[in-house]
C-alpha cells in the first residue's frame, strides 16, 4: 500500500516546482485584484508575517531539534534595527537596512544560541527564555533604541525600493509577499543542502553526527543564526509592512508561543508547515469570532464571545493533535495522497 | 386556502414588512465603531469605560431619540488589549457606513491606527492617555487626547501638592519620589518631572517598578529612607495595590502617596483593603453616580432593563464615569458639527471638525447634567487636548470623595515641549504642518 502510495506521489506527471511557482503566480496577481483591505490588512499580513517567523524557528526545532521560545525577541530585535538603521543610516536603501536588520537578529540569536553547546530539550527552551526577557527589557530601559521617543512605541517609515513606493495595503502586501516568497525560496534550498542535513544529523542524534564529522558546535550556532535572521525579518515585515507601529510589549512570550504553536501545528521540519500553521492560527480565530459575533451577538457581549471562543478554539487544538500530531503537513499530504489515488482509480 | 397559499402569503407579508423596515432602519444613523475590552488583564477598565460610553449613548438614544433624531449605534469588537486584535478590529468595522470616531482606550493600538485613521479621516480619540505630542493639531490632524494628555496630569499632580504646600513658592526644598511602572507608559513623564523639579525648586526621585510590580520591597525602603514629602505613583494594574500595601509595611503614609489618572480607580485600591484608607489620585471626572446625567442612566437606561454594567454597584465608577464623559464628548462634537452641516449623519471628517470647535465651559457642561462632574474643555484646532481641568480624590475606604478644587495644568509651559516633540514626528514622517485654513475644508465624503 505505501508503496503505491509513494509510486503515485502527488507530484506524478508534474514537475515538483510548478505547485509553488502557480500558487505565487496567484499570490501575486490574481489575489491583488480579488482582495479588499481587510483581507491584506487583517489576514494576509499578519499571516505571511508569522509564517516566516515559523519557517525560521522551524529551521532551528524542527530541523535543527533546538527548542526556542525567544522568537519573539528576534523578532523585535529586527524590528528595532530595522528602524534605527533606518532613521540613523542617511540614505539607507530599506532592502539594506532589512538585511542588516536580519544579521542584528542573527547575532543576538547567536549570543542566546550558546547555551545549546551544553544544553538540550527543556533547559534550552527555558535558557532561550532569557533572550525573551532581556531583549524586551532592553528595548523598554534604553530609550536609544526607540530614538527617544516619549511613548517608547516606533512608527514604521515609508516603504520603498528603488523609488517604488508600497503604499497602501497591497502596496504593504505585495512588499511582504516578496521578502517571504525570497527567503522561503532561501530557506527552501537550505534544507536540501548538506547544511540542512547536517540539522536533520544534529537533530536525530548528535553523537553519531559527531562520529560522522558533523561540526556540532559551530553546525548549532548557525542553526540560531539562520533561524534568528529570517525570524528577524519576519519582525521587521510584522512592524513595517503589518502593523505600522511597534512597542516592546507587543513582542512578548505569548508570541513566542504562538509561533511556537505555528509549528508544532503546521508540522516540524517543513517549510509548508509553518505556512499552513500560521493560516490556521491567524485565520480560525478570525473565522470563529465573526461567526461568534454574527450567530450570537445580539444576546451575549463581546467579552463572553471572546471567552467561548477561546475554549473552542482550545478544545480543537487539543483534539486535532491528538488525531493528528504531525500536523497540518501530514494531513494535507493523505488528503492529496487519497485524491489521486482515487483520481487514479476511476 | 390551502397549506402552501398560507405560507406564501406569510412569507410574502413578512417580505414586505423588511422591505418596509429596512429603509426606516438605514435612516440617519451615526456609527461608533468600539474596539473593547471585556477579557483578558485590562478587563476591569474596558467594561468599565466602555460600560459607560454604551449606557451614554443609550441615554441619548432613549432620552432625546438620538442626537437631532440621527440614532446613535455601536457595536462592539473584542480586542483584549493587544495591538494586533485592535488592527483586525479597525478593518472589520470600518466598512460599517458613517463610522464618527475611534475610541480604543489603548495607547498600543491608537499609534498602530494614526496612519490608518489619518488616510482614512476619522477622529481617533484618545481620552486621558495617548501620545502627548499629538495634543499638537497641526501635524496630527485626527487625534484627540482629550482632557488630559500625559504632560498636564504631571503639572496637574505638582499644582496639587503646591496647593498642599500652601503655594507654588513653597514647592522649594521639598522632596517627591515618583515610582513608575516599567513600560513606556510609566517612563513617559520622567522628563517632565525633571524639568518640574528645576523650575519649581524640589528635588525629585524617580524609581522603576518592573512590570508587573507584584513585588516593591526594595523600592519601599529605599523611599523610606530617602523620606519624601510626597510620593508619586505613576502605576498600572498590579502595582497600585501593592505599592500600597507595601507602603504600609514600611511605615509611609498613605495620605502623602498621589495617583495618577491610570491608578485612580477603586480597581485599584479595593484588592489594597484598609491599606488604601486616606490615598488620594488625580481625576478629570469625579466618581460617584449623584451627579444628574448618572442619574437620568440609572432611572432611564437601567430602568428599561438596558444598563451595560452587570454589577450595577458599579455604577458612578471612576471607570464608568470616564466612559460616561467620553460619551458626552462625543456626542457634543457630532452635536456641532451637525449646527455646520445638517443634522443627518456626518462624515469622519465632518465630525472631527466637531472635536476641533468642542467648546463646553462650566455652564454648558451644568445645562448636560454633568456639573462637578467635569470642569469644561476648550478644543480647537491646534489644541486637541482641550485645557481639562483635574481634580483629586482621597479614598475612605468605601467610595473616593473628592479634596480639592479644579486644577489647572500649567499648559504655557508645556506647550513649547509638545510642538517640538510633534514637529520632531513630523519631519521623520514628513508631513506638512496644517494651518488653520486646512481645518476649515472639510471632506463631505468619507
Amino acid at each position: 500500500m505505501s508503496a503505491i502510495a509513494t509510486q503515485l506521489s502527488p507530484a506524478a506527471g508534474l514537475p515538483k516546482w510548478l505547485a509553488p511557482l502557480l500558487l505565487i503566480a496567484f499570490a501575486y496577481v490574481v489575489v491583488p485584484l480579488i482582495g479588499n483591505s481587510y483581507l491584506f490588512e487583517a489576514i494576509l499580513l499578519p499571516f505571511l508575517a508569522l509564517s516566516l517567523a515559523g519557517v525560521g524557528l522551524n529551521i532551528l526545532t524542527g530541523y535543527a531539534g533546538q527548542v526556542s521560545l525567544g522568537s519573539a525577541a528576534f523578532m523585535a530585535a529586527g524590528a528595532f534595527a530595522a528602524y534605527n538603521f533606518n532613521l540613523r543610516v542617511e540614505g539607507l536603501p530599506l532592502a539594506a537596512s532589512i538585511t542588516l536588520s536580519g544579521l542584528v537578529a542573527a547575532a543576538v540569536g547567536i549570543v542566546f544560541g550558546l547555551p545549546s553547546l551544553r544544553l538540550k530539550g527543556f533547559y534550552l527552551a527555558v535558557s532561550t527564555l532569557a533572550a525573551q526577557f532581556f531583549v524586551q527589557w532592553a528595548l523598554t530601559k534604553f530609550n536609544w533604541f526607540s530614538n527617544d521617543s516619549a511613548s517608547g512605541v516606533i512608527d514604521a517609515p515609508k516603504l520603498s525600493i528603488g523609488g517604488f513606493e508600497f503604499d497602501g495595503a497591497v502596496g504593504r502586501y505585495l512588499f511582504a509577499l516578496t521578502v517571504v516568497a525570497v527567503l522561503t525560496f532561501l530557506a527552501h534550498r537550505l534544507v536540501t543542502s548538506q547544511t540542512g542535513r547536517n540539522f536533520i544529523a544534529i537533530r536525530d542524534n548528535e553523537t553519531a553526527a559527531r562520529i560522522i564529522g558533523i561540526p556540532v558546535l559551530k553546525t548549532k550556532l548557525l542553526a540560531f543564526a539562520i533561524s534568528s535572521f529570517i525570524i528577524g525579518v519576519a519582525g521587521v515585515i510584522w512592524a513595517f509592512a503589518y502593523l505600522r507601529t511597534v512597542e516592546p510589549a507587543g513582542f512578548d512570550l505569548d508570541r513566542s508561543f504562538q509561533i511556537l504553536f505555528i509549528i508544532i501545528i503546521g508540522g516540524l521540519a517543513s517549510i509548508r508547515g509553518a505556512f499552513l500553521g500560521a493560516a490556521l492560527i491567524v485565520v480560525f480565530p478570525l473565522v470563529l469570532s465573526r461567526l461568534g459575533g454574527f450567530l450570537l451577538g445580539d444576546l451575549f457581549d463581546s467579552g463572553v464571545l471572546d471567552m467561548s471562543q477561546r475554549i473552542v478554539l482550545g478544545a480543537l487544538i487539543i483534539l486535532f493533535l491528538i488525531l493528528e500530531p504531525d500536523g497540518l503537513v501530514a494531513l494535507w499530504d493523505r488528503v492529496r495522497r487519497r485524491l489521486s489515488l482515487a483520481w487514479q482509480s476511476s | 386556502m390551502t397549506f402552501l397559499s398560507t405560507v406564501k402569503a406569510v412569507a410574502i407579508s413578512a417580505a414586505l414588512a423588511v422591505s418596509v423596515a429596512l429603509p426606516a432602519a438605514h435612516a440617519d444613523e451615526q456609527y461608533f465603531p468600539l474596539q473593547s475590552y471585556r477579557v483578558g488583564p485590562y478587563a476591569a477598565g474596558g467594561t468599565g469605560f466602555f460600560g459607560g460610553f454604551i449606557d451614554y449613548l443609550n441615554l441619548i438614544n432613549i432620552r432625546d431619540g438620538g442626537v437631532n433624531g440621527v440614532k446613535l449605534t455601536w457595536d462592539e469588537c473584542e480586542t483584549q488589549y493587544e495591538v494586533e486584535r485592535g488592527v483586525e478590529c479597525y478593518e472589520r468595522q470600518k466598512s460599517h457606513a458613517g463610522p464618527a470616531a475611534w475610541n480604543p482606550l489603548s495607547v498600543g493600538i491608537a499609534y498602530a491606527m494614526i496612519d490608518r485613521i489619518t488616510a482614512d479621516k476619522v477622529p481617533l480619540i484618545t481620552v486621558n492617555h495617548g501620545r502627548t505630542d499629538s495634543t499638537d493639531g497641526r501635524v496630527f490632524p485626527y487625534v484627540f487626547p482629550l482632557l488630559l494628555n500625559p504632560y498636564s496630569e504631571t503639572s496637574g499632580i505638582v499644582n496639587y501638592i503646591a496647593a498642599k504646600e500652601g503655594g507654588i513658592d513653597k514647592l522649594k526644598g521639598k522632596k517627591v519620589v515618583v515610582l513608575y511602572h516599567g513600560s513606556p507608559y510609566g517612563k513617559e513623564t520622567i522628563p517632565i518631572y525633571e524639568l518640574l523639579a528645576q523650575k519649581y525648586g524640589f528635588t525629585v526621585q524617580q524609581i522603576e517598578v518592573p512590570h508587573p510590580g507584584n513585588e516593591q520591597q526594595s523600592q519601599w525602603l529605599t523611599i523610606r529612607r530617602a523620606k519624601p514629602d510626597f510620593v508619586v505613583l505613576r502605576g498600572w494594574g498590579v502595582m497600585n495595590p501593592v505599592a500600597l500595601k507595601t507602603a504600609v509595611k514600611v511605615g509611609y503614609p498613605v495620605d502623602h502617596i498621589i495617583g495618577n489618572v491610570w491608578s485612580n480607580s477603586e480597581e485599584d485600591v479595593i484588592p489594597a483593603g484598609d491599606a488604601a484608607k486616606g490615598y488620594t489620585a488625580i481625576t478629570t471626572q469625579a466618581s460617584g453616580n449623584t451627579y444628574p446625567v448618572v442619574q437620568e442612566i440609572v432611572k432611564t437606561v437601567y430602568g428599561a432593563g438596558k444598563g451595560n454594567l452587570e454589577d450595577k454597584s458599579r455604577i458612578g465608577s471612576v471607570y464608568h464615569n470616564l466612559g460616561i464623559v467620553n460619551g458626552i464628548l462625543n456626542v457634543e462634537a457630532i452635536r456641532i458639527a451637525q449646527e455646520k452641516f445638517g443634522h443627518r449623519t456626518l462624515t469622519g471628517d465632518e465630525v472631527r471638525w466637531g472635536f476641533e470647535h468642542l467648546k463646553l465651559d462650566p455652564a454648558k457642561v451644568e445645562a448636560l447634567g454633568a456639573k462637578d462632574l467635569f470642569h469644561s474643555i476648550n478644543v480647537s484646532w491646534d489644541n486637541h487636548e482641550g485645557e481639562g481641568y483635574v481634580t483629586f480624590q482621597q479614598w475612605d475606604g468605601k467610595k473616593w470623595n473628592v479634596v480639592s478644587d479644579w486644577i489647572a495644568p500649567d499648559w504655557a509651559l508645556l506647550r513649547p515641549i509638545i510642538e517640538k516633540s510633534a514637529e520632531a514626528y513630523a519631519a521623520e514622517k514628513g508631513i506638512k504642518l496644517r494651518t488653520a485654513a486646512d481645518a476649515d475644508a472639510v471632506a463631505a465624503t468619507n
